[in-house]
């Protein structure tokens, strides 16, 4: 008992105040928010904007179909394809060695590097998410409003992607947890994220359970953030519904 | 008002509309009755273009509204349109609901649609619900505000389908109350309906479709007097 104790005492003093290692944790902390916040911004811009291609494509009328609108689909479908194909870490490992070969290995080019690829991943899983609750909504909303004379996108941007985006908020929740979480990977492109951290001071000091036990909980208390914050912004929402 | 020739509608192989003709006048009445699946609803759904139609023409207040070149949004700011299942948008007050349109098209400013949404809802005795959503109204309350949103639009004619359809039959009297006063005020209105005595009381002109052509066309003491079509004649046995 007595030794378990005094090698958990020497792992906390050699995962954190040795070296000032615990400035591991923090700057990696940094990395990670930063990357999976801009990942996000950047997942639903492009998320929202494939759905509305996908259900604007999907609901003209047959004989009355626009060639571009035609064209964008294709790209949009072979895009989510591709992305929802092929794990995230390899088309993080193609981005960086690959695409962006030729950039000097600095931390400013890996994090943006690592946003990109990210933002791109997550806008397939956003799109088809966002593309669900649109198609969730009754098509009698969009032909009321198309029948006081308000175009299509008028109607889109008033009446169907207000409803769409409350009725998927849980499943978008969920996937800004699996981005966060997601992001542990960019450690194979050697950006020193929180899970990085970890694993530097591990080769440090030989030390295994405090820091992966550290970042766990540090993981842990994100996700229990986001679910909070999401659960307040869902109630807010639902306040159309109250019956 | 409303001329419509050789209309057709097919979706896949099944002809829902065969070579229709029929015109409006303003001011007219015209309630259209049939069994189910005999293509009403499709009929009123192509005189705004919710429904694009297969063959023929229409020409509403002179334009020909079937032609590529006609500017759907304009055409149907000028012809009100009332639901079966209300389509209230969900994530707006009733007040919203209805300044929301004129707004947006920039007919009105934000002052103007609010004045007029109030005094719309005063008409319908509902100005009290002006703020809530339209989860907490009944059917019938939401259908009467259905038709003040259209009416806030200063449509010229008003196409009905099936309004009282789905309301509890409690409900139905309050919506063809609103609907006979707004005839009495000269609207003009095409209405699909099963009400027989809102036919008889307030049409004009009733129209019988069946399979997908108008079978009878008569002004409602003719219709319900002296049917001349035998699958009239029928369909008028099981209905009264």
């Amino acid at each position: 008992m007595q030794k378990i104790i005094e090698g958990l005492r020497l792992g906390i003093y050699q995962t954190f105040i040795l070296e000032n290692n615990y400035k591991y944790f923090i700057n990696g902390l940094g990395i990670t928010l930063l990357v999976t916040a801009s990942a996000l911004i950047l997942g639903l811009i492009l998320g929202i904007f494939v759905a509305i291609v996908r259900s604007a494509h999907d609901q003209q009328p047959q004989n009355r179909r626009n060639p571009l609108l035609g064209i964008l689909n294709i790209i949009c479908r072979l895009y989510l394809t591709v992305i929802r194909g092929t794990p995230s870490m390899v088309q993080l490992l193609i981005m960086w060695f690959v695409i962006w070969a030729s950039a000097r290995a600095t931390d400013g080019n890996m994090i943006r590097c690592a946003i990109l690829s990210f933002g791109i991943n997550s806008g397939a899983y956003i799109a088809e998410i966002v593309r669900s609750g649109i198609m969730s909504i009754d098509k009698g909303q969009m032909e009321a409003g198309r029948s006081l004379g308000l175009t299509y996108a008028a109607t889109m941007k008033g009446v169907i992607i207000p409803q769409a985006f409350k009725n998927v908020l849980p499943a978008l929740g969920n996937e800004m947890i699996t981005l966060l979480k997601e992001t542990s990977i960019v450690t194979v492109i050697g950006l020193k994220d929180l899970t990085k951290g970890a694993m530097i001071i591990q080769s440090k000091t030989y030390q295994a359970l405090v820091p992966f036990l550290a970042i766990a909980a540090i993981y842990l208390v994100m996700v229990l953030f986001l679910t909070w914050v999401m659960d307040k912004v869902e109630r807010r929402m639902r306040e159309s519904d109250i019956r | 008002m409303i001329y419509v020739k050789g209309l057709s509608k097919s979706f896949g192989s099944i002809d829902v509309l065969k070579n229709i003709d029929a015109h409006i006048s303003p001011g007219e009445k015209v309630v259209i009755v049939g069994p189910s699946g005999s293509g009403k609803s499709t009929f009123l759904r192509c005189l705004n273009l919710l429904e694009i139609p297969t063959a023929g023409s229409i020409v509403f207040d002179g334009q020909e509204i079937t032609s590529d070149k006609a500017d759907v949004n304009e055409i149907r700011r000028h012809m009100g349109m009332v639901f079966q299942h209300f389509n209230l948008f969900a994530n707006m007050t009733v007040k919203q609901n209805i300044m929301f349109a004129p707004v947006k098209l920039k007919l009105m400013t934000s002052e103007e649609a609010q004045a007029q949404a109030m005094a719309l809802l005063e008409r319908v005795n509902l100005a009290d619900k002006a703020d809530v959503y339209p989860s907490q109204l009944s059917g019938g309350q939401k259908q009467r505000i259905a038709i003040v949103r259209s009416l806030a639009m200063k449509p010229k004619v008003m196409l009905f389908d099936e309004p009282t359809s789905a309301l509890d039959p409690e409900m139905v009297g309050e919506v063809l109350e609103l609907m006979k006063q707004l005839a009495d005020s000269g609207m003009t209105m095409v209405v699909v309906t099963h009400e027989m005595g809102f036919a008889r009381e307030v049409a004009t002109r009733i129209l019988f479709m069946d399979e997908g052509i108008i079978k009878e066309e008569a002004a409602p003491a003719e219709f319900f007097g002296a049917p001349k079509d035998p699958r009239l004649q029928d369909f008028l046995r099981k209905v009264l």
